[in-house]
């Protein structure tokens, strides 16, 4: 029979990665005998071309029909030989890895242990490559649009680039406004450009695109599907605003009962908004919004006589009956970019953020210095009540709140806080002259383009950088008091100031865990998502089609976020215009002679990918699982659960997977 | 013999996790005992029970299961199936003879290559404790 197995055997040295504990010699002349093995040799770099080329010219002078390769990690490299498999017209499929790089070489250092194991894991491999099977990689049709998750720059960025090269983006925002956190900066390092001058252009493009459609106040309720066509479900929450109809003039916050008495949440706090609000003058859309927890009507039921803002509004666009709405589409790839959440700084109380009113976080004073934040840009405190506002002339800056920090679980450094807190001193000594200002540092790291110029700037403007870590801030009479010691000098300080500013740093958003088990997306242990290479594929994910963009994936400045929302537009682009994607191949598959329809695949499949289906068999009207090839992600529960075996996993078959228990259950 | 009896364990990894958690703890070159040997799957989900008891009767000291976190599985819902599975088959095999000491299931992310390492090493630890495991053997290969 012509199907009869040759296997060749090729195994890497990989530089000296790999021959450096591995006897490769030895693991060839090994290989050479094992059965149905015609061809083994042993090549420095077998990913590289020539290394390619000796399995392609043995495949064609030699009719070798099943390929081992003993190298690295097949999640780095099985694409690559199934590709080289491929040229030369045989199945890629009928490519088997040894793992014997991360999982021999580099973790073991006895040479004999290391060379023993790796025979082993060639044998084994080797094993199952004598039973491969053909596969056939069906293609499906990709939806010609994309989910973006996160209104922020990433998700601003990552949408106009994929709208304007002509597909559709749905682009899911979760607070009233577009623009994210950026929109709450004064002014961007190390250039100090206004950030809503370059932002709100952004947003307002977001807004008119036709191709973009943007939900705001909304959230992804559910995704299913798989890579090309995903199924997406949206619940847009009640504004209590008919959004058509609202023209964003503002009466009915003038005339809400709650005017300026809560807390607004873009100011941090610090200035106050009504009932009925937009987060900020320049919101995307410019269209008000109730809050349901604030609301009197919303909450009590009553509000006076009846909600003043009914009679304010001229078009009559408010409607306390509006309901969430449910919105279903389709999108052949997602993007997420939603982002992070600053540090809590009551989580360091050495600080005394939560005692003292003249503890600022960064955010807090970037909306102070902000022409458009609560003191018109005035760096005014004093809270308290009756209290005279005055203005800090004594400022301390504390660096790596919450970064680098194993006592709080962030042992990561947060990128951008160097470059903001050099910012924000240099725009203290522009608006208070005669301000002293110091900066207690660890390490700075100014790593980025023009951002070692910058700091030197500011220290020529006369900021004071001390190294050292503060251990505590406390007051005395009408100071604070920062404790630290100077570590270059090994001088204890307590330092009397007027304001200290936490420069706290950025953490995975709360709500991570909803988008995680919307997408299946991992954590780094950062508690980031997960890339799928941290190098080679940073913007891709383990989910096919599912791609990040910005903080999400880990702290990032501007410029990073804003060029990593262009590689994961691009990543989608490559989806969306190629207009076909290849599913799975390694998916189940049922024997119908034998399988007796039980139906405990059909409940066991995660994805719904088995129906019973009722065949003729020998005239008998008898029912059989099936599975739909193009729902099944090829997980292989469903084989486990098997009664009687008839279904299986191509390529992790049970007579394949058990010659590798064999082979290394076998060998002492 | 304890010292120096090295046991032959049989690891059953996820893909998307464990398997890519020990190919991290590759990359960050951290050291663990050679006698473990990793069969590949795509989730925990697809491993047969058969499959362990198969690993014993084919000469294994012990074998290890090992998938991402209950919760986190690339397939929503492996993990679970396999976490139910073996529980149920760790009482069995301690009840035909095969000390819990040769059964390991745990959980280890793809960044959880320490984890790996610590894993891999109190398997064989553990292993080693209980000694060389025949009961169960088919035949033996001469190596």
């Amino acid at each position: 029979m012509n199907n009869k197995p040759k296997i060749g055997v090729y195994v890497c040295h990989c530089g000296i990665n790999i021959s450096k504990t591995v006897d490769v010699e030895a693991v060839t002349e090994f290989a050479s005998h094992l059965p149905y093995v015609e061809v083994a040799r042993n090549y420095s770099y077998m990913c590289s071309d020539p290394g390619q080329l000796l399995i392609k010219e043995d495949i064609k002078n030699q009719g070798l029909n099943r390929i081992v390769v003993a190298s690295c990690s097949p999640r780095m490299h099985e694409l690559t030989f199934r590709k080289a498999l491929a040229e030369v017209g045989l199945n890629p499929y009928y490519l088997e890895m040894a793992n014997l790089r991360e999982h021999c070489s580099w973790v073991h250092q006895d040479r004999e242990e290391a060379t023993i194991k790796a025979k082993k894991l060639v044998a084994a491999a080797a094993a199952k490559a004598r039973l491969l099977e053909p596969l056939v990689e069906n293609e499906v049709d990709v939806e010609p649009a994309t989910l973006i998750i996160g209104g922020g720059i990433a998700g601003i960025q990552a949408a106009l680039d994929i709208a304007s090269a002509g597909f559709k983006v749905y682009m899911v925002e979760k607070t009233p406004s577009v623009g994210g956190k950026m929109s709450q900066l004064d002014k961007t390092f190390p250039t100090l450009d206004c950030s809503a001058c370059i932002l709100t252009p952004k947003m307002v493009d977001v807004a008119s695109h036709p191709n973009i459609e943007l939900m705001t106040y909304s959230q992804v309720e559910e995704v299913s599907g798989y890579v090309g066509n995903f199924e997406v479900k949206v619940r847009k929450k009640a504004r209590y605003v008919d959004v058509n109809k609202c023209t964003g003039c503002g009466l009915c916050a003038e005339e809400c009962r709650l005017h300026n008495r809560i807390p607004s949440e873009f100011d941090m706090g610090m200035g106050k908004r009504s009932a009925i609000y937009i987060p900020f003058p320049q919101a995307v859309p410019a269209k008000y919004t109730i809050d349901p927890e604030r609301c009197l009507f919303l909450t009590r039921g009553k509000c006076g006589k009846g909600p003043k803002c009914i009679d304010a509004c001229l078009p009559g666009a408010i409607n306390f009956e509006q309901e969430d709405e449910i919105v279903e589409f389709k999108v052949g790839s997602v993007i997420v970019a939603t982002g992070y959440d600053l540090f809590d700084p009551s989580r360091k109380p050495e600080y005394g953020y939560n005692d003292y009113p003249n503890v600022l976080t960064a955010m807090e004073l970037e909306r102070l210095v902000s022409a458009s934040g609560p003191t018109g840009g005035e760096i005014l405190l004093g809270r308290g009540k009756g209290e005279e506002p005055y203005i800090p002339k004594e400022i301390a800056f504390i660096q790596c709140v919450g970064s680098r920090d194993a006592s709080c679980g962030n042992e990561y450094c947060s990128r951008v806080c160097c470059m903001y807190t050099a910012k924000l001193a240099h725009l203290m000594t522009e608006k208070i002259p005669d301000a002293n200002v110091r900066v207690y540092y660890m390490d700075v790291r100014a790593f980025g383009k023009g951002f070692e110029e910058f700091y030197d700037r500011v220290r020529r403007e006369g900021v004071h950088y001390i190294r050292g870590n503060p251990s505590e801030v406390f007051k005395r009479g009408d100071k604070l008091v920062v404790k630290a010691e100077d570590t270059l000098t090994a001088t204890p300080l307590e330092d009397e100031v007027d304001m200290v500013v936490l420069a706290v740093g950025l953490e995975p958003r709360k709500d991570a865990r909803e988008i995680m088990d919307l997408l299946r997306l991992s954590q780094s242990g950062d508690r980031f998502f997960l890339e799928a290479h941290p190098k080679l594929a940073p913007v891709d994910t383990a989910t096919d089609g599912v791609y990040l963009a910005g903080c999400a994936q880990g702290p990032k400045d501007i410029p990073d976020t804003v060029a990593q929302a262009k590689g994961a537009a691009s990543s989608a682009l490559i989806l969306l215009s190629s207009g076909k994607v290849k599913v799975q191949a390694q998916i189940s598959s049922v024997d119908e002679s034998t399988c007796r329809g039980c139906g405990f695949c059909v409940e066991i499949c995660p994805y719904g990918a088995v129906d019973l289906v009722t065949v003729n068999r020998m005239g008998h009207q008898v029912q059989v699982a099936r599975v739909n090839e193009a729902v099944c992600k090829g997980c292989g529960a469903c084989v486990a659960g098997c009664l009687s075996g008839s279904i299986q996993q191509r390529s992790f078959k049970d007579e394949q997977i058990l010659p590798q228990i064999a082979v290394l259950g076998g060998m002492r | 013999m304890s010292e120096q009896f090295k046991p032959n364990i049989v690891a059953f990894l996820c893909n998307w996790c464990t398997y890519a958690g020990a190919d991290l703890a590759g990359t960050s070159r951290m050291q663990y005992p050679a006698n473990v040997h990793i069969i590949r799957v795509m989730c925990t989900g697809r491993i047969n029970p058969l499959f362990v008891v198969n690993a014993f009767q084919q000469g294994a000291d012990g074998v290890i299961i090992s998938g991402c976190h209950p919760g986190d599985c690339h397939y929503m819902e492996g993990n679970f199936y396999a976490r139910r599975r073996f529980t149920m088959l760790r009482e069995m095999l301690e009840y035909v003879g095969v000390e819990p000491e040769r059964f390991h299931m745990s959980w280890v992310s793809a960044s959880e290559g320490a984890k790996w390492k610590d894993v891999v090493e109190e398997a064989v630890e553990s292993a080693q404790k209980v000694g060389p495991f025949d009961q169960f053997r088919r035949n033996k290969i001469n190596w």
